[in-house]
């Protein structure tokens, strides 16, 4: 960094350490993945009713964020990074949300 | 010019003596970067802006999928059920186990060790290879009952269940037919996602034989690194599909 004269800090503003992770990490987050899967599994047996559904997508979002975060390294990333994959599931969403909400109100009451 | 960068080493162009004005091109500094972390994070950003499209892709199956499991909510809970949770299940634990010998090779070429990476791009291989492999079984066994959607797609277990032995109510002619949408969709999206890992397999042959060349076990760890984002992205595919294919219908009631 010395060699460079760089006063506003533009080459690496967050100061950012580029950061290993280790092996033990990784073995928590697959024995967690693993427990998880079998919990979804589990419920899948139970009956919940409307719950169901949610439970088992919630279990896929929690696993989906863990690998998201650790397998996926964005815990460690930059704020640009992390803030591009937010930005990619949030529009995801609002087009979601869009796209559901037009075709449950064009058959109000009819579902 | 205080948010200029600019290198305060002595500029010896005009004087420099050929053998220390040679260029040292490592592959993870190129001359258009300023710095490795720069690099690095340019690939990362840039991986994940395909990662984001990818998002948008399977996103539209994902939409199709919610849109029409409530519009013939029935035909797909039957039809749900036609698949096996024990091999969906296995499968996932594969996969997982894929994706967590890959995120150990990145381990492996960011700590320079060759042998060590080589290995664990070898076994996220297989079981990436047994994960297709499982999906062979289950799709045959679609094959065999008739129920891949088209002209020789098969209602009957659906409109009369018992005489199959399952315990289901039996469907109507025309909301039976639309069991072929579930099965449409189950093809497309787990398709989809197989031929996702197809090309993966592909590259991880490539990425191997490069690890094998030492290529990634002297700092340069991107394209292990990106390949990865990309493989724990098929994963996470999966992670939903399983659930929302396998797992949310088996109770006819919800």
């Amino acid at each position: 960094m010395s060699e460079f004269h760089d006063p506003s800090n533009v080459i690496n503003p967050e100061h950012a350490d580029h950061h290993i992770i280790t092996p033990v990490t990784y073995a928590i987050v697959f024995g967690t993945l693993l427990v998880f899967t079998g919990i979804t599994v589990g419920a899948a047996y139970v009956d919940l009713g409307i719950l169901n559904p949610i439970v088992a997508l919630a279990i896929a979002s929690f696993k989906a964020v863990v690998v998201i975060l650790f397998f996926m390294h964005v815990k460690y990333q930059s704020h640009l990074i992390k803030l591009t994959v937010a930005a990619g599931f949030f529009t995801f969403l609002v087009l979601i949300t869009m796209t559901m909400s037009d075709y449950i109100s064009r058959a109000w009451g009819l579902w | 010019m205080d948010n200029a960068i600019v290198a305060t080493h002595p500029h010896t162009h005009e004087t420099a003596i050929a053998a220390e004005h040679e260029h040292v091109v490592l592959p993870q500094h190129r001359h258009h970067f300023e710095t490795q972390e720069q690099q690095r994070e340019a690939a990362t950003f840039g991986m994940w802006l395909f990662l984001l499209t990818e998002i948008m892709f399977f996103g539209g199956l994902f939409f199709a999928y919610l849109l029409y499991r409530n519009w013939y909510h029935d035909a797909f809970v039957v039809s749900s059920n036609q698949l096996s949770i024990p091999l969906g299940a296995a499968n996932t634990a594969i996969l997982i186990t894929s994706g967590f010998f890959m995120a150990l090779g990145v381990w492996a070429a960011e700590v320079k060790k060759q042998g060590l990476l080589v290995l664990f791009l070898v076994l996220t291989t297989v079981f990436g290879v047994a994960f297709l492999g499982i999906k062979a079984v289950e799709y045959h066994e679609k094959w065999e009952k008739h129920h891949i959607p088209g002209a020789s797609f098969d209602v009957s277990q659906f409109t009369n269940p018992q005489a199959y032995g399952l315990h289901e109510k039996p469907l109507a002619p025309d909301m039976a037919q639309k069991t072929q949408i579930f099965f449409f969709l189950y093809f497309a999206m787990t398709g989809m996602h197989a031929f996702h890992m197809v090309l993966g397999i592909g590259l991880l042959f490539w990425l191997t034989w490069r690890a094998r060349r030492g290529e990634f076990s002297a700092g340069y760890v991107a394209p292990i690194e990106n390949f990865g984002l990309y493989w724990h992205f098929v994963d996470i595919v999966w992670l939903f599909l399983f659930p929302l294919l396998y797992l949310i219908n088996r109770h006819p009631g919800s």
